[in-house]
């Protein structure tokens, strides 16, 4: 058996295969959830329920969507120049901490225009995702350091970072105004105003999820339609083709670096801003949501297209969501985590078939064949 | 070898290449780049297999389907870029890939290589610690490495695919010293080189390869480098050279190199001291063998290389060392050997490709925002132009075959109007159609007052097209000939290290 690369990819192929990959997908969870004495319709019904189609569903599923709306775009914008930078999750925490920063700061100042905290809070929250993403990147470009490794790193240093502020010092951010907010430390909740609206009525859809289809948009415009993104796919293509071409590609590692970084970081200030108010150091809360690695899932399975990331990002954030709501004493939340893993699995294992094809057959002699002459 | 002949498609490679070489022996082979000499050595360790011909290993015939079993035929090849692998040391990588044990041992016995290691190298004077680091040793030792890779799985052929392109002149008589013993051992020695002096310096009989053919096997000794330099380059030299541009040659010069020494990739310097002028509508010819610095001049001079001392002027302005973008704005157009890849994005799309130099300006972008609607109809128009063979703008630049590339390349380094050209291997890997265009493309451009750099193996390619020809060696000038007069003997003679005359 032999993968060889395919030379053109047939159109229908690329919608094939990730049907394709679902239906195996769901046929191999099918064996599961029967093995473990469960009826597999039933369960499927469920989680398209929970996910999708019940009551105030689909509301649930935009909340686990917007922050990995956010790290599949960070990820897709620099996986696009072949910059793998996998700290999209240490990112999102910066750009929380500043958002947090900042509302907070405007709020001591008597400030009550929401949108002022909104683009306040993105700013602040963008600047500091830069920045951090920044570390990596100079290294990148300046010392040739593996961006993977570094800013794998920083994610761990920045969630030490988000636990010291709110447990280990009397950070800015910390609450200590009541002796209960001494005694548990948590952090310090931002003003009213600082709460980002949401929008719709049957379905809620928080600002943070708009912003992130804006991004999107930007990002499509960006990498298809203007010279950065020229410049990005001909670096990402041939390092060579961009240097005869002279173009400057430690300037773009940079800037790339510090856009996803950015991108990341208005998903931390939606975090704050849409769900929970105040910066979240504990290691079992926003820490082990692991937003900064779905997202990378998220825009390897849209190709790194943007607009394909949001498409993404909602099926997989409805699949998080019904596995919520699926756990519980008759099935357990490994079993959720087993069928998500299936479908994860399924669905990358397809993208090789988009590039590669599978030929059988043809087995090698091991021995010299000596002929009589 | 009898009769061997090896096609790759558009191009035969080795076409009924015979040869025999016998246990004692040094037997040297001898072409210039692209004879067929590496098709061939890949076809004797079994990497490649024949199309047509057979090998005999003494006496009997073989026939290899994967280079473990030329291995276990007793067949070693020392390749250019060593196999070797850095943080292990010298006796780990010996007993690397020799796959005689396995099975059996699961523990690599270190003591006892090393001691065989040892013993290897007392026997046929190679001076390496078997216990040192492959990343601590010098490329020389390197090698030594290599060749007691060989002697440890008892080789009894053993292939040098040009094992002193890498060497001090120093390291090469050591070299040459261990070959000459492995051959009083009884072992064959095939040495492949393009160099005259060390092939009559090491080997017993030379058989000289051309286009893919055998041409004869001569005894070294009764052979000179200039009789064997004449069978290389072959003396069916088409002496029309279809001269028929007026030479504008005499106008200003345009392009100044001046006491240029560039670092190579390998360390040592590719280029010292190298000096040229180029008129406009000059066509100069750069010969050599490849890896003399050719590519590296090509790339200095278009920025893509930054030089350790010396200046480049294009009229009175200096370019900026090392940076391709100020070669681009003063009128340096380059058509790089490496066309897709380095000319061309590969899987990017024609349109972008054309626009690969202009992108930054108005029309094919404004402002930040490009000009997609633009960047195609430009690329209609140079495909139309140029007359490449392509579905459409939008078709990725790899699915083009190499004269298309080729044409493409061409067209859009036209189409910026440069005042200095070069051009690298323009025809390597193209058929007599396209190279025909090429050349035309080439004239056209001098016949337009651009000065043209062509860098090029194919000394006929150089011959015809070039008013003066000037040959590096070593990464220095080494001679100027009028390529009026000169014949391809002349040049090859040069080119293989044969002082100027």
């Amino acid at each position: 058996m032999k993968l060889e690369r395919r030379l053109f990819q047939p159109w229908w192929l690329s919608v094939a295969v990730p049907v394709g990959s679902l239906v195996v997908a769901f046929a191999v969870m099918g064996v599961v959830l029967a093995l473990t004495g469960r009826d597999p319709w039933d369960t499927y019904r469920k989680i398209v329920e929970a996910g999708f189609t019940g009551n105030g569903a689909l509301s649930a599923t935009l909340i686990s969507a917007t922050p990995i709306l956010f790290t599949g775009l960070a990820a897709a914008a620099a996986f696009r120049m072949q910059l793998f930078n996998i700290g999209a999750e240490g990112q999102l925490y910066l750009g929380a901490v500043g958002a947090t920063w900042i509302a907070l700061q405007l709020g001591e100042r008597d400030v009550t225009s929401t949108p002022l905290f909104v683009a306040a809070m993105c700013v602040a929250a963008a600047v500091l995702g830069a920045l951090w993403a920044l570390i990596p990147g100079v290294l990148r470009a300046f010392a040739r350091t593996n961006e993977i490794i570094t800013s794998l790193m920083l994610n761990y240093v920045a969630g030490l970072l988000l636990t010291y502020l709110i447990f280990d010092s009397s950070s800015y951010w910390r609450d200590t105004s009541t002796l209960q907010a001494r005694s548990f430390p948590q952090g310090k909740p931002i003003p009213e105003a600082s709460n980002w609206p949401t929008f719709g009525s049957s379905v809620i859809v928080p600002l943070g999820f708009l912003i992130g289809i804006l991004a999107a948009l930007g990002l499509w415009v960006l990498y298809s339609r203007m010279r950065f993104g020229f410049e990005v796919g001909v670096m990402a293509d041939s390092p060579r083709a961009a240097r005869y071409a002279g173009m400057r590609t430690r300037r773009k590692i940079l800037s790339v670096m510090a856009l996803s970084g950015a991108i990341a970081g208005i998903g931390g200030a939606s975090q704050i801003g849409d769900f929970t108010y105040t910066l979240d150091g504990s290691p079992t809360g926003l820490q082990a949501a692991a937003f900064g690695y779905t997202g990378i899932v998220v825009a390897a399975l849209a190709r790194y297209n943007p607009f394909a990331v949001c498409l993404v990002a909602v099926l997989i954030g409805g699949l998080l969501n019904a596995g919520y709501t699926l756990q519980g004493p008759d099935f357990p939340s490994g079993l959720v985590g087993v069928m998500q893993g299936i479908i994860l699995f399924c669905a990358l294992g397809g993208e090789l078939l988009l590039r590669y094809r599978l030929r059988i057959g043809r087995v090698r002699a091991g021995k010299p064949v000596a002929e009589a002459a | 070898m009898a009769g061997i002949t090896k096609r790759f498609p558009g191009v035969v490679a080795n076409d009924g290449v015979s040869f025999e070489a016998a246990a004692g022996e040094v037997h040297a082979l001898l072409g210039e780049n692209g004879a067929g000499k590496t098709t061939l050595s890949n076809i004797l360790t079994g990497l490649y297999r024949p199309d047509e011909g057979e090998i005999e290993l003494y006496g009997e015939r073989v026939r290899f389907h994967s280079p473990r079993d030329a291995l276990d035929a007793g067949i070693c090849m020392v390749h250019q870029h060593f196999r070797l692998v850095e943080p292990f040391s010298v006796a780990e990588n010996v007993v690397l890939g020799d796959h005689r044990g396995e099975g059996r041992r699961v523990l690599l016995r270190s003591s006892a290589t090393e001691r065989r290691v040892e013993e290897l190298s007392g026997q046929y004077g190679i001076a390496v610690n078997p216990k040192a680091k492959i990343w601590q040793l010098s490329i020389g030792e390197q090698q030594r490495v290599e060749i007691l890779k060989a002697l440890y799985r008892d080789a009894r052929v053993l292939i040098m695919d040009e094992p002193t392109a890498v060497l001090t002149p120093q390291e090469a008589e050591t070299l040459f010293a261990t070959l000459r013993a492995m051959a009083d051992e009884g072992k064959t020695v095939i040495f492949i080189s393009h160099k005259l002096y060390e092939v009559k310096a090491i080997a017993d009989r030379v058989t000289v390869l051309r286009g893919g053919r055998t041409v004869t096997t001569v005894d070294a000794a009764s052979s000179t480098p200039r009789s064997l330099a004449a069978l290389m380059v072959g003396r069916d030299v088409d002496t029309d050279r279809g001269r028929t541009r007026e030479s504008v040659s005499g106008e200003g010069v345009v392009l100044t190199v001046e006491g240029v020494t560039v670092p190579g990739d390998r360390g040592g310097d590719a280029l010292r001291d190298v000096s040229l002028e180029l008129r406009s509508g000059e066509i100069l010819g750069v010969a050599g063998v490849a890896g003399n610095g050719q590519r590296e001049l090509a790339e200095t001079i278009s920025g893509m290389r930054a030089p350790s001392t010396g200046t480049i002027r294009v009229g009175n302005d200096s370019l900026r060392p090392g940076d391709p973008r100020s070669a681009i704005s003063a009128g340096v157009g380059h058509v790089p050997e490496d066309r897709l890849g380095t000319g061309l994005a590969p899987s990017l799309s024609i349109a972008r490709n054309v626009a690969l130099k202009t992108y930054r300006r108005a029309p094919a972008s404004r402002g930040p925002f490009l000009m997609l609607r633009h960047m195609a109809d430009a690329a209609r128009s140079l495909i139309s132009k140029y007359d490449v063979k392509a579905p459409g703008p939008d078709a990725p630049a790899r699915n083009l075959s190499g004269g298309n590339l080729q044409k493409l390349v061409l067209g859009r380094e036209f189409q910026g109007e440069p005042r200095v050209l070069l051009v690298a291997q323009p025809t390597r890997g193209l058929d007599v159609g396209a190279i025909e265009t090429v050349h035309a493309y080439i004239r056209g451009a001098a016949e337009n007052g651009v000065a043209v750099l062509l860098i090029s193996e194919d000394l006929e390619e150089i011959l015809a097209l070039a008013d003066r020809v000037i040959v590096l060696y070593e990464g220095r000038l080494v001679g100027e000939v009028d390529a009026a007069t000169a014949t391809v003997e002349q040049l090859g003679f040069v080119m293989a290290g044969g002082a100027g005359e």
